[in-house]
């Protein structure tokens, strides 16, 4: 799939993330969290195999993230996608 | 009584909060109600249902009954909620103003569907409808009638006050016809009836006094909108130990009376014929539920042999 407009999904409340996504010609993914250090590869890990399960492989991603668990991420990743792909 | 679930408690969480969604398994009620509906504003019903959906993915060692409350069929948000969410196996779906027997046949033909192409078992997707309307009270018998998938029928207060454009109070005399009406329907179909939520989370004798009021009545569970309710509902819900010692003492009268070849004996200068060894035999049941006594009564200690 392929992101043809901005958007985003999450919210800032603990245990959560907010992703926003922007069309871009390469694939640039950024991760702010108040556990870089411990799960910052853990996340990327994250972020990594749910955009290639989508077959995203151009585009600005950011993620701010509040702690949140494997399936939020996946979840919220998952929504931003959908919202930034439909026509 | 083969199927029968101890429903006293079923917490509300709201489908878009992971903070909330990862305590359910710490939570102690007997089922969870996630909600897509009035707790997931407009503009994010499609990141609650996404949410929920992975979160019971991942929430593999269940311990408790998970139900999901779907935005009403006639918006454009219920069927999808069926189609993100069903594939994940909650135990139900909560129908939302579910006002007539027609509403009903149309989620459970949609459940059907759904069972079908994820092979699972038919009827595997249970339903529990909410009656919160003057139109959903009056056709309750109806609705009670309208699926095999109906483990219960749930009241609620706050859209039936909105429909009938009155006040909820604290001695709620402004609900009694219609909970009656829904607990007979409840129980003509020998379901169980879950009553409505109490708001005010502070407020714990009120919520104490409004649960013993839907027991008295008949219902066997409530609903709930914040967890530390739970303590208070379970402990009116729990058969208190010296009904439970009466009950066993029903049960071994009329078994004595049995062997003298009657079906009616006196206890404590009381009558016990069959109705009072049925009520006996309920509380021990619900004891049984709480591990408050050891062996689950039979049916021929209820009813004598043939």
């Amino acid at each position: 799939m392929k992101i043809v407009k901005k958007a985003q999904a999450g919210t800032m409340q603990s245990s959560d993330l907010m992703v926003f996504l922007e069309p871009a010609e390469t694939l640039n993914v950024t991760i702010e969290s108040t556990v870089l250090k411990q799960f910052g590869a853990l996340i990327r890990g994250k972020v990594d195999e749910v955009l290639a399960k989508h077959g995203i492989d151009a585009g600005e991603v950011r993620i701010t993230d509040r702690g949140a668990l494997d399936y939020a991420i996946e979840a919220r990743l998952e929504t931003a996608i959908m919202r930034a792909t439909e026509g | 009584m083969a199927g029968f679930k101890l429903r006293r408690s079923l917490l509300y969480v709201p489908g878009n909060m992971p903070s909330m969604l990862q305590n359910i398994p710490i939570f102690n009620c007997d089922s969870v109600i996630i909600d897509l509906e009035d707790a997931v504003p407009l503009s994010e019903k499609d990141a609650a249902r996404h949410l929920v959906k992975r979160f019971l993915l991942n929430y593999t060692d269940r311990n408790k009954e998970l139900l999901v409350r779907i935005n009403p069929l006639d918006t454009r948000w219920g069927y999808e909620d069926l189609k993100v969410v069903l594939p994940a196996m909650p135990d139900g779906i909560r129908l939302p103003k579910a006002d007539t027997p027609e509403i009903v046949e149309r989620l459970d033909t949609l459940l059907t569907e759904f069972e079908e192409e994820l092979e699972v078992e038919i009827g595997r997707f249970g339903i529990l409808p909410s009656l919160e309307s003057a139109l959903g009270v009056i056709n309750a018998v109806g609705i009670a009638n309208s699926s095999e998938r109906i483990f219960a029928l749930a009241f609620g207060a706050e859209d039936y006050t909105a429909s009938m454009e009155i006040e909820r109070s604290r001695g709620g005399e402004e609900l009694f016809n219609a909970r009656t009406r829904v607990l007979w329907a409840a129980k003509a179909k020998g379901i169980q009836a879950v009553d409505t939520i109490f708001a005010d989370v502070s407020d714990m004798e009120g919520l104490r006094a409004e649960t013993e009021l839907a027991k008295r009545l008949g219902y066997t569970g409530k609903c709930l909108v914040n967890p530390r309710q739970i303590e208070v509902v379970h402990d009116v819900f729990a058969p208190k130990q010296h009904e439970v010692e009466y009950a066993l003492q029903v049960i071994e009268a009329i078994q004595r009376a049995r062997q003298l070849g009657t079906g009616v004996i006196a206890l404590g200068g009381k009558m016990v014929d069959a109705p009072v060894v049925k009520r006996a035999a309920r509380v021990l049941r619900t004891a049984y539920a709480h591990g408050m006594v050891d062996t689950l009564i039979d049916e021929e200690a209820i009813h004598g042999a043939q």
